[in-house]
């Protein structure tokens, strides 16, 4: 079992003509996802790696039955691009590009929440349910089929913890790239939802970081009553006082944003905590066997 | 990105919010100038340079002639400027603003800000201007008001009275302060800024409200959309090695430990910093050469980290993903050789074709440590930099 994407799920990339966009489809259908069309304006009517291009999302929906969308445009261009999957009625957009301005993240987040359609990203490795479905760029071989499912705001880092639980023997159910984006889709705490819900998954990893107050939201949801296992990382426990954070927003929200308070919030709630990165893997190993 | 007071003001001002009338001097002769075609018989010279707390430190003096005029800039320009948020060094003042005196009734602080989590805009004010808003919201938070925008919504004028009576100004006030936070808030949308704040904004003797400074911050990702912002980018602001990363393309931050750190991705550069600070090595800089790390992209790391005399050891964390480890070895070992590396490495490469990549970092003739995992990565850091003591 798994959470948002599996076997079935047919996926459009928004794209696809593109250098990276071709790069991906080929490592994701290499992998064994379901890449049903592409979207590229203009170049409706070819075809590439086998897979058929159409002008529109909406088209490509009618024509192949697409179910999550995946987002591989130019900055500028991607906060439109997310809003055409959601009017052409997909039930999930997957974002990858990086540097989208904060001020089209706000519309586009409104549109799509309007229509009910979730979003993963942007900036962000995308969503793998391993054994099934690998939509992004992560690396594919680092997963593992299992039972511990994760979520995080950082790429690499993940495919370093991803790579932890695999080595120690720990597969998992789906892993799911957030982005460290001010604005963003899914977040903690919608997904702890997804996954408390999920028979398949049995433990849930959160790797956070420094900034915003999404580590304490997702330590009140698992002090509120979690039934699995939760385990906390938040990178950036010696940074120096941030440089590039704007303290206004930050009274809103009531944060700071610091890594101290964040993973004092997490043991408050229960979350069992790794301070040293190297020992991630073998911590959850040894508390769930 | 950041920017000055001043041009935080002429941008304001362009957008219908009253600032005091003044100009930009770079010289005392320059400064004496602007105060000459000025009016009324007080002046303030202003330190401009990116950061709060001008005043305390000597940067803001208020003048009653022309002389003192020039004495306040001959001494505010060259300074370096120490502030709570400039380090202990402090700031080069390259350039000063010259504006009239305002006659201050009472001080208030308003704010266009990005809300995070409620992903919209929102509007703050508080009667407690001209203090570090920060410490307002932990003394008395109850002085602090906002209200949050719906997206695709305007700010309406309801929202702006609650914040505006709530900081206890007159219905005449009021309906001057709902038009300038509607205008901050189209300043905002217009030319993407994250944070637009007024502190203080003042009421004057005769009742009328006036921006006395301004910060502004800039989304970096709509620079490109916004030309004539990105024009307003002062280089002297940012540290000349974090400069010359910028133009590489590479995101560095530097730090004061000693150990160079090049990592691909910034949560993994940050998670590799802590764990280089918690094996008791202190890091020298943060850098992310980017998820898809290449060659390139490493030489210009070493170009960076080298140019910081303070690096005494590098480590080198890289989590090759979908690009193979035995490509990147040999670019780490491509680079090291090109520049002639003379301080220890520690290398920890992860993802495809691992063992060809470590057989050939091991077989370069180079003197690499190879780290098998984070951990050990940190440890051997340690280790060499103890047996150079």
């Amino acid at each position: 079992m798994s959470i948002l994407v599996n076997k079935d799920t047919r996926v459009v990339v928004q794209g696809l003509t593109g250098k990276e966009g071709m790069f991906h489809a080929e490592q994701m259908i290499a992998y064994g996802t379901n890449v049903v069309a592409g979207v590229t304006p203009g170049k409706g009517g070819q075809s590439v790696l086998g897979v058929p291009v159409f002008n529109t999302v909406s088209e490509a929906v009618k024509q192949t039955g697409a179910n999550v969308s995946l987002v591989f445009v130019p900055a500028a261009f991607a906060a439109d691009s997310a809003c055409e999957a959601a009017d052409a009625g997909v039930d999930l957009v997957v974002v990858i590009s990086e540097h989208i301005p904060v001020m089209d993240m706000i519309r586009a987040k409104a549109f799509l929440n309007a229509r009910g359609v979730k979003m993963v990203g942007p900036n962000c490795p995308g969503i793998i349910t391993p054994g099934e479905c690998k939509i992004g760029i992560q690396p594919g071989y680092i997963h593992k089929p299992g039972t511990v499912g994760l979520v995080s705001r950082s790429g690499t880092l993940t495919y370093e913890v991803v790579h932890q639980l695999t080595s120690a023997g720990l597969g998992q159910s789906t892993c799911i790239g957030i982005g460290g984006d001010p604005i963003i889709g899914l977040n903690f705490v919608q997904l702890l939802e997804l996954f408390r819900n999920d028979p398949g998954t049995e433990a849930v990893c959160l790797i956070g970081e420094i900034g915003g107050d999404a580590e304490e939201k997702a330590a009140a949801v698992v002090a509120a009553g979690y039934p699995k296992p939760v385990f906390g990382f938040v990178a950036g426990l010696t940074a120096p006082p941030g440089k590039r954070m704007g303290h206004a927003g930050a009274i809103i929200s009531g944060s700071k944003g610091r890594a101290q308070d964040k993973l004092a919030a997490m043991e408050a709630a229960g979350i069992t905590v790794v301070r040293a990165l190297g020992e991630f893997g073998a911590t959850v190993a040894k508390t769930l066997k | 990105m950041n920017v000055h007071e001043y041009q935080a003001k002429e941008l304001m001002a362009q957008f219908g919010v009253p600032v005091p009338k003044g100009g930009l001097a770079q010289t005392t002769e320059e400064a004496v100038d602007v105060a000459r075609g000025l009016s009324g018989d007080v002046f303030v010279v202003k330190a401009q340079i990116h950061a709060g707390g001008r005043g305390k430190g000597g940067g803001v003096k208020v003048c009653r002639n022309l002389d003192e005029v020039k004495d306040a800039a001959a001494s505010i320009l060259g300074m370096h400027l120490v502030t709570h948020q400039t380090g202990p060094d402090g700031k080069l003042v390259h350039k000063v603003w010259v504006e009239e005196g305002t006659d201050i009734a009472r001080e208030l602080y308003v704010a266009v800000v990005l809300d995070r989590g409620a992903e919209r805009l929102a509007v703050m004010a508080s009667p407690s201007g001209g203090m570090d808003i920060e410490k307002v919201a932990e003394e008395t938070p109850e002085l602090i008001f906002f209200s949050r925008m719906e997206p695709g919504q305007p700010l309406w004028d309801f929202q702006c009275r609650q914040l505006l009576f709530g900081c206890g100004l007159d219905a005449g006030q009021v309906r001057q302060g709902t038009k300038m936070l509607q205008a901050l808030v189209t300043m905002a949308m217009a030319k993407d800024a994250t944070l637009v704040e007024i502190n203080p904004l003042a009421v004057t003797g005769e009742g009328n409200l006036i921006a006395l400074d301004g910060k502004i911050n800039f989304d970096d990702s709509a620079l490109r959309r916004n030309p004539d912002i990105a024009a307003l980018k002062d280089p002297t602001e940012t540290d000349p090695l974090e400069l010359q990363a910028t133009e590489l393309g590479l995101n560095y931050i530097r730090l004061d430990g000693n150990v160079g750190t090049m990592v691909n991705g910034a949560g993994l550069a940050m998670a590799t910093m802590d764990v280089v600070n918690m094996a008791g090595a202190r890091a020298a800089n943060f850098l992310d050469v980017g998820g898809g790390a290449n060659e390139e992209m490493i030489g210009k790391g070493f170009e960076i980290i080298l140019t910081d005399p303070n690096v005494q050891a590098i480590l080198i964390n890289i989590f090759g993903g979908i690009l193979r480890c035995d490509v990147l070895a040999g670019g780490v070992v491509a680079a090291a050789k090109k520049i002639d590396l003379n301080v220890p490495l520690v290398v920890r490469l992860e993802g495809t074709n691992v063992a060809e990549g470590r057989k050939i970092l091991e077989e370069s003739g180079l003197a690499f440590e190879v780290a098998a995992s984070m951990s050990e990565a940190a440890a051997k850091v340690a280790a060499v930099l103890g047996g150079q003591k």
